[in-house]
C-alpha cells in the first residue's frame, strides 16, 4: 500500500526523542499505526517531540490513536511536544481532546453466585409482578365485559367482524388439514387393534367420541392459540410502541372496547363455529378409513354415531371452545399491552404469548375433562 | 469545488402518483445544502433515493461519482460506508446501549482495535453533547432529543465526507435545536463534511444552509441562497420566508 503510515524516531540523547509521523493515518491504516505506536515508550521524565507535518491524511480515528499515546506516555511521566500541526489537523485535535473520554466506563464485578441469587430474586418478583398485573387486567377484562353487555351499543360489530374473519375463517383451511389427519390417524390406529378382535364397528365410538370430545376442540383451539394470540400481542404491542394506545386512551377511546373486546368477542364467537367444523371433518376422515380398511361403510357409520354416541360428547367438546378462545384472547391481549418501547420486547412477548396460550389451553381442558368425568358426564 | 451529488432529470412515482418530475441539482463539496418545501413535496423521498433507501424510476443521480441505478451490490456496499445518515427520530438499535450503537459500524467493518473503538465512540458521543453516563443506557431510556444526538453520533462514526441528516432539528426545543445547528457547522468546519439536509426549520435555513432547493409541484421552485430568495418576487416562495 502507498503511503502506508510509519514513525521516524530519531533520538536526540537517552531522554530526548523527535518523532517524526509520516503517511496517511486514517482508519483503513488504524491496524498498522496501533503496532507502531505500542511499543513507544521512554524513560521517566522523557521528552516526546511529536512532529505532525508529514502527515498526508487523517481522520478522528488516526488523531484518536496519537491522542491515545501521548495519555500513555504523560502518564509515565514523560513530556510530549507538539510541532507542525497544520490548521485544519490542530482544530480536530483540538476537539478530540476536549471530548477525549478521560474517566474509564465502570463495570460491575460479575460473581456468578451473587449473579445467579440476583437473576433467581429478579426471576421471582417479575413472575409475582406479571401474575397481579395479569389479575389486574382480567379484572379490569371483567368490569369492561360487563360495561359492554349492559350497553350492547358499545360493541364495535365492525371489528369484531373482522377479527371474526382474519382469526376463524381464515384458518379453515390449517384445520381442515389437521382435522382431517387427526381422523384418520385415530381410526388407523384404532383399526388395527380393533381388527385382532373382530370388532370392527366399535371403530365409529372411537373415533367419535375422541374426535368431538377432546381433539377436535383442543386441536382448534391449539392452531388458533398459534395463528391469533401471537398476532393480537404483536399489533397490540406495535401500537403501544408507536403510541396509537396512548393516542386512543388521550381521545377517549377506551382501548378496552376499540382493541380487546374485540378480539376477544370475536374468538368466543369464531371458535366454537371452527371447532363443529373440525368435529365435521376429523369424523369424515375416520369414516374414510372406516371405509377403506375395516369394511365399515358411510352408512353404518352414520347410523352407529346415531345409535351409540351420546349427544353430551359432542355439546362438551362445544362448551369447551368458547373457554378456550377466551383463554387464547385474553393472553394474546395481556401480553400485547405488556410490551414496552424496544423492538426487541415485541419478539420476546410474541414468543411467551403463543407459548402460555396454548399451555393454559391445555392445562383449561385436562381441568375440564376431571371435571366432568369427576362429575359423571 | 467538486460536485458531490449530481441529480439529473430525475423522475420519481409511486404507480401512477409522480412525486419528482424531472429535477435536476448539483450538491458542491463543502456545502451543507437543504432540501426544503412543503409536505409531501418527496423532500425525504429524495433523500432516500441519495442513500439507496429508494428507486429512481427515471433519470440519473449521481453520489460521489456513481450513478445510484446502476451500482453493483459490491459498489453499494463500498459506498454506503462513505456516507452516514441520520433518521429523522433517530432510529437507533433498541436492542443495542448507544455505546453499541456507535460502535457496530466501526466493528463491522474496520480492523481498529478495540479500546480505540471504544475511545473514538466516547469522544463522538460527547462530541454531540451527550455525558458520559447515557453510554450504558439504552435507546428507550434516553429523550427524544439525545436519541437524535446519539443517532448523529452514530452517524459520525466512520468518519463520512458526507452526511444526511432527515429534519434534525424538528422536536427539539429552540436552545437545543440551535445547539444542534452549531454542532453542524462546528463538524463541518473541522472534519469538512459536506451536509444533505431535509428540514423546515426557519432558524437553520437561515444560518446554517449554504445553498438549498425549495421543492413544489413536484418540481424545483427555487434553488440558491437565502440571499437570493430574499430578493426574489415570486409569492409563493416568500412563505419560506416567514
Amino acid at each position: 500500500m502507498q503511503n502506508t503510515p510509519f514513525l521516524h524516531i530519531a533520538q536526540t540523547n537517552s531522554t530526548t526523542f523527535d518523532i517524526t509521523l509520516c503517511g496517511i493515518w486514517t482508519r483503513d491504516s488504524i491496524a498498522t499505526i496501533d503496532k507502531i505506536l505500542k511499543p513507544l515508550t521512554g524513560k521517566p521524565h522523557s521528552l516526546f517531540r511529536f512532529n505532525f507535518t508529514a502527515i498526508e491524511d487523517f481522520d478522528t480515528h488516526g488523531i484518536m490513536l496519537i491522542l491515545h499515546t501521548i495519555k500513555r506516555l504523560e502518564s509515565l511521566t514523560c513530556t510530549v511536544e507538539r510541532i507542525g500541526q497544520s490548521v485544519h489537523f490542530s482544530k480536530l485535535l483540538t476537539i478530540c481532546e476536549a471530548h477525549f473520554p478521560n474517566e474509564p466506563i465502570i463495570v460491575k464485578n460479575h460473581f456468578f453466585l451473587l449473579d445467579y441469587l440476583e437473576n433467581t430474586g429478579k426471576t421471582v418478583i417479575e413472575g409475582y409482578k406479571t401474575l397481579t398485573s395479569f389479575f389486574s387486567f382480567t379484572g379490569e377484562l371483567a368490569h369492561a365485559v360487563a360495561e359492554v353487555l349492559f350497553k350492547p351499543a358499545r360493541i364495535r360489530i365492525k371489528a369484531m367482524l373482522y377479527h371474526i374473519e382474519h382469526s376463524g375463517a381464515s384458518a379453515i383451511p390449517i384445520i381442515f388439514l389437521t382435522s382431517f389427519l387427526i381422523g384418520i390417524v385415530i381410526a388407523y390406529q384404532g383399526a388395527t387393534q380393533l381388527e385382532k378382535f373382530g370388532a370392527n364397528i366399535f371403530i365409529v365410538e372411537m373415533v367419535t367420541i375422541s374426535a368431538l370430545r377432546e381433539l377436535a376442540p383442543l386441536l382448534t383451539a391449539i392452531v388458533v392459540a398459534g395463528r391469533s394470540s401471537s398476532a393480537y400481542t404483536a399489533q397490540i404491542g406495535v401500537m403501544k410502541i408507536t403510541d396509537e394506545v396512548d393516542a386512543m386512551s388521550a381521545m377517549g377511546f377506551s382501548p378496552w372496547d376499540f382493541l380487546v373486546i374485540p378480539r376477544l368477542f370475536a374468538l368466543i364467537i369464531a371458535l366454537p363455529l371452527l371447532v363443529l367444523f373440525a368435529d365435521i371433518i376429523s369424523v369424515f376422515g375416520g369414516m374414510v378409513i372406516a371405509t377403506t380398511k375395516l369394511d365399515v361403510s358411510f352408512t353404518e357409520f352414520i347410523d352407529r354415531i346415531a345409535e351409540t354416541v351420546a349427544l353430551k360428547h359432542f355439546i362438551i367438546g362445544l362448551v369447551k371452545a368458547p373457554i378456550f378462545g377466551a383463554i387464547i384472547a385474553t393472553i394474546g391481549c395481556f401480553r400485547g399491552f405488556q410490551i414496552d418501547s424496544s423492538t426487541e420486547s415485541v419478539g420476546k412477548y410474541t414468543t411467551i404469548s403463543v407459548v402460555n396460550a396454548i399451555f393454559w389451553v391445555i392445562a383449561m381442558d385436562a381441568i375440564i375433562s376431571v371435571f366432568l368425568t369427576e362429575l359423571g358426564l | 469545488m467538486s460536485i458531490l451529488i449530481e441529480a439529473k432529470k430525475v423522475v420519481t412515482s409511486f404507480g401512477k402518483n409522480i412525486i419528482h418530475d424531472g429535477i435536476s441539482f448539483a450538491i458542491q463539496k463543502g456545502e451543507i445544502f437543504g432540501l426544503l418545501g412543503g409536505s409531501g413535496s418527496g423532500k425525504t423521498t429524495l433523500l432516500r433515493e441519495m442513500i439507496l433507501l429508494q428507486k429512481v424510476t427515471q433519470g440519473e443521480m449521481n453520489v460521489l461519482g456513481h450513478n445510484v441505478s446502476e451500482l453493483s451490490s459490491s459498489e453499494a456496499w463500498a459506498l454506503r460506508q462513505k456516507w452516514g445518515v441520520l433518521f429523522q427520530f433517530g432510529a437507533l438499535f433498541t436492542s443495542l446501549t448507544i455505546l453499541e450503537n456507535v460502535t457496530i459500524a466501526l466493528k463491522e467493518y474496520t480492523d481498529i482495535p478495540d479500546y480505540l473503538i471504544e475511545e473514538s465512540a466516547r469522544m463522538k458521543l460527547s462530541l454531540v453533547g451527550l455525558p458520559p453516563k447515557v453510554t450504558t443506557m439504552f435507546p428507550s431510556e434516553l429523550s427524544g432529543g439525545m436519541k437524535k444526538r446519539a443517532g448523529l453520533a452514530r452517524a459520525l462514526a466512520l468518519d463520512p465526507k458526507l452526511l444526511f441528516l432527515d429534519e434534525p432539528t424538528s422536536g427539539l426545543d429552540p436552545h437545543s435545536a440551535r445547539g444542534f445547528d452549531e454542532l453542524i457547522l462546528n463538524l463541518r468546519e473541522t472534519l469538512g463534511i459536506t451536509v444533505v439536509m431535509v428540514t423546515h426549520d426557519k432558524d437553520t435555513i437561515e444560518h446554517v444552509l449554504d445553498r438549498f432547493i425549495i421543492l413544489g409541484n413536484k418540481k424545483i421552485l427555487f434553488d440558491g441562497t437565502m440571499n437570493m430568495l430574499r430578493q426574489t418576487s415570486d409569492a409563493s416562495l416568500k412563505t419560506f420566508l416567514n
